[in-house]
């Protein structure tokens, strides 16, 4: 029997358009199921984006490390040792480290400092960075360059600048290529960054970490220590983490077990906590979800039930006049799989829009909510064929009783 | 036409066994108006409903138009009822969401007539049974006469070797029985083979022979 005979679709058509509540009926369901299961998952999605962005500031895998004081005794040495980076420190990691896939060190300038270029003349936050900065921290550069090894290795006096600071000395100017005076030196401005993190990042200047040592130091100090791992599993990132810990303690002779001398923040640990909830949220949707499509599947099975019962009649006298069981099943069928397979599409469709809407509401832990297509697709393909097989059943019993009993039932 | 050896039927359920046809012989001859008549109960449905291949029997042989109607497989009995048999009920049985001239054109889409060709013949025998201006109305929008013209229009539009009508004025008053009847006459005029059922005299009257079922059994049949 072909798929695609006008005639019988002529049949179907008409069919479908006087039995409007049944053909509601059985739609509803499914447009129900898919819809829902759309919003569920969709929003689901829509949170964990939401969340994904709140770690956006800085890499989602990335360790801070900082020196802090001595809390034991070692080596006779006595306590309350202060803890200081150096570039030792970060050529040791760099040497003894190769599973580190960037490492940045970062150099604090004590206060503020006084930014002049024209007869601009404003304070700002200036930190000496490694060229790996950008990748720990995240940062976009929206103009220019970041700084880079040969900035860092021959002391260039150049500078990036935060897309607020931009705006407030430059205006509608182009900084990059302009000189502009920081402290008592000249820096050339090489780019603009932009860190998502917070407004507080947009109005910091970050030079190279080698010229805020000397110029403003004098000294080979670094403030704090952050890297990123490459592919890593969470035992490789703790035994880096041991390891790292290990050789700082023995550059600055201190126990490794003394967990005040230095502080490791560790955001891979934060990262597992999040995917942890986000697995959990995710199981939980596709639990509920599965349970919808399930009463979907119930649904539509017995409305395919009811409709055979209220087409017994129907059958009967199609079968007087010549219908064969083969035709009257196909003519079921067919009609099931139409309206179950337009209802879905039209929950998708609806599902799809009331996502969209939701995206308007971009709150911190609700963010372009999203479905994959493939799954509601599936889902329609399930309950279609859950549709199909519960009325394929029934139908064909009734497609064999004899037309004079069918004809009797009303 | 129809010729009927020794047919036997009885319905079974689990418990209990009603032999209700206990071995009929009749031969309708090509072109024949017939009747059946005989009390409630006495099986004229059930005999009516085996001519009709919409029933089966035990024992016996039933042969129309010279092919032995036994042990079909649905395939065949729906081939057969659809190009042998016109069959008319007392209780009309159209379909309420087809409009008449749907309805009629029905067993024409199960011979795989094309739409077009099958809605003009439908009107062409809407309009023998003067039913031309009421082609788009549904069923319940006409009167029990005009069902069951639009049912005889139905049961004619195949050009069935045979008629068959149980009953077929059991739900009319006598003014409409009347213009049924004088369908049927005038479709056996046309040199149809017509067998109805009937339990009212002056009904059976209007045929050529008036055959008596009693208890399962045919009594006589008076030519
Ligand atoms: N499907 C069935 N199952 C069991 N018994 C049946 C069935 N159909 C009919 N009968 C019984 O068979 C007998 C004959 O029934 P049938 O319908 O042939 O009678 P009838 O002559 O047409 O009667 P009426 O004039 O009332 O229509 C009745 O006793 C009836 O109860
Ligand atoms: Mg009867």
């Amino acid at each position: 029997m072909k798929f695609f005979d006008q005639d019988k679709w002529n049949e179907i058509f008409v069919s479908i358009q006087k039995h409007k509540l049944r053909t509601t009926l059985t739609a509803l369901g499914v447009f129900w199921g898919i819809f829902l299961l759309v919003i569920l998952l969709g929003s689901g999605q829509g949170m964990q984006n939401g969340i994904e962005k709140q770690f956006r500031g800085d890499a989602l895998n990335s360790i801070w490390m900082y020196g802090g004081s001595t809390s034991k005794t070692f080596n006779g040495l006595p306590k309350g040792r202060r803890i200081q980076f150096n570039n030792d420190d970060f050529e040791n990691l760099q040497e003894q480290f190769p599973e580190i896939e960037y490492l940045a060190g970062r150099v604090f300038l004590s206060g503020t400092q006084i930014l002049k270029y024209k007869k601009k003349n404003l304070s700002f936050s200036v930190f000496g960075v490694s060229p790996d900065m950008i990748h720990v921290e995240n940062a976009q550069i929206t103009s220019g360059r970041f700084l880079n090894k040969t900035d860092e290795q021959k002391r260039r006096k150049v500078a990036v600048i935060g897309s607020q600071i931009k705006d407030e000395v430059f205006g509608n100017e182009d900084p990059i290529g302009k000189d502009i005076l920081l402290g008592d030196g000249m820096y050339r401005v090489v780019g603009i960054s932009h860190d998502p993190e917070s407004n507080q990042a947009q109005r910091e200047i970050y030079i190279p970490m080698s010229v805020a040592q000397v110029v403003f130091h004098g000294n080979e100090n670094i403030s704090n220590l952050s890297l990123i791992g490459g592919d890593l599993s969470e035992e490789q990132v703790n035994q880096l983490q041991q390891g790292i810990t290990e050789t700082l303690a023995a550059n600055h002779q201190f126990d490794p077990t003394d967990n005040r001398a230095l502080y490791i923040n560790n955001r891979y640990e934060d990262y597992k906590r999040f995917q942890n909830l986000f697995l959990g949220i995710k199981s939980f949707l596709w639990f509920v979800g599965l349970g919808t499509v399930l009463a979907g599947i119930v649904g539509v099975s017995n409305i395919m039930l009811i409709i055979v019962k209220d087409r017994t009649k129907e059958i009967g006298i199609r079968k007087a006049l010549g219908a064969t069981p083969r035709s009257i099943v196909s003519m079921i069928l067919t009609e099931a799989i139409f309206i179950t397979s337009m209802a879905g599409y039209f929950g998708l469709a609806a599902g799809i829009v009331v996502l969209s809407l939701l995206d308007n509401l971009d709150s911190d832990f609700f963010s372009s909510p999203e479905i994959n297509l493939g799954v509601g697709l599936a889902a329609i393909i399930i309950l279609v064929i859950a549709g199909a097989l519960a009325g394929l059943i029934p139908s064909m019993q009734a497609a064999k009783i004899n037309p004079i009993v069918a004809m009797r039932t009303d | 036409m129809i010729q009927l050896r020794n047919i036997k039927k009885a319905y079974k359920t689990e418990f209990t066994s009603l032999q209700v046809l206990k071995g009929i012989d009749l031969i309708i001859e090509e072109g024949e108006f017939v009747s059946i008549m005989g009390s409630s109960g006495s099986g004229k449905s059930t005999l009516l409903n085996i001519l009709g291949i919409l029933d089966d029997y035990d024992e016996g042989t039933y042969t129309l138009a010279g092919e032995l109607m036994k042990n079909l497989s649905e395939k065949q009995a729906a081939y057969y009822r659809n190009r042998f048999i016109g069959f008319v009920f007392q209780s009309f049985n159209l379909l309420n969401f087809k409009t008449a001239v749907e309805n009629v054109a029905l067993p024409l889409y199960y011979q795989k007539v094309n739409r077009d060709q099958r809605l003009e013949k439908a009107m062409h025998y809407l309009e023998m049974v003067g039913l031309k201006d009421w082609s788009d109305h549904h069923p319940n929008q006409l009167s029990g006469g005009q069902q069951q013209r639009v049912a005889i229009a139905r049961a004619m539009v195949t050009e069935p070797k045979v008629l068959l009508a149980d009953e077929p004025t059991g739900a009319l008053d006598s003014t409409t029985s009347h213009e049924v009847m004088n369908l049927f006459q005038e479709i056996h005029q046309n040199g149809k083979t017509v067998v109805l059922v009937t339990h009212e005299q002056d009904i059976a009257e209007k045929t050529e022979r008036i055959i008596n079922i009693q208890d399962g059994l045919i009594l006589n049949s008076n030519e």
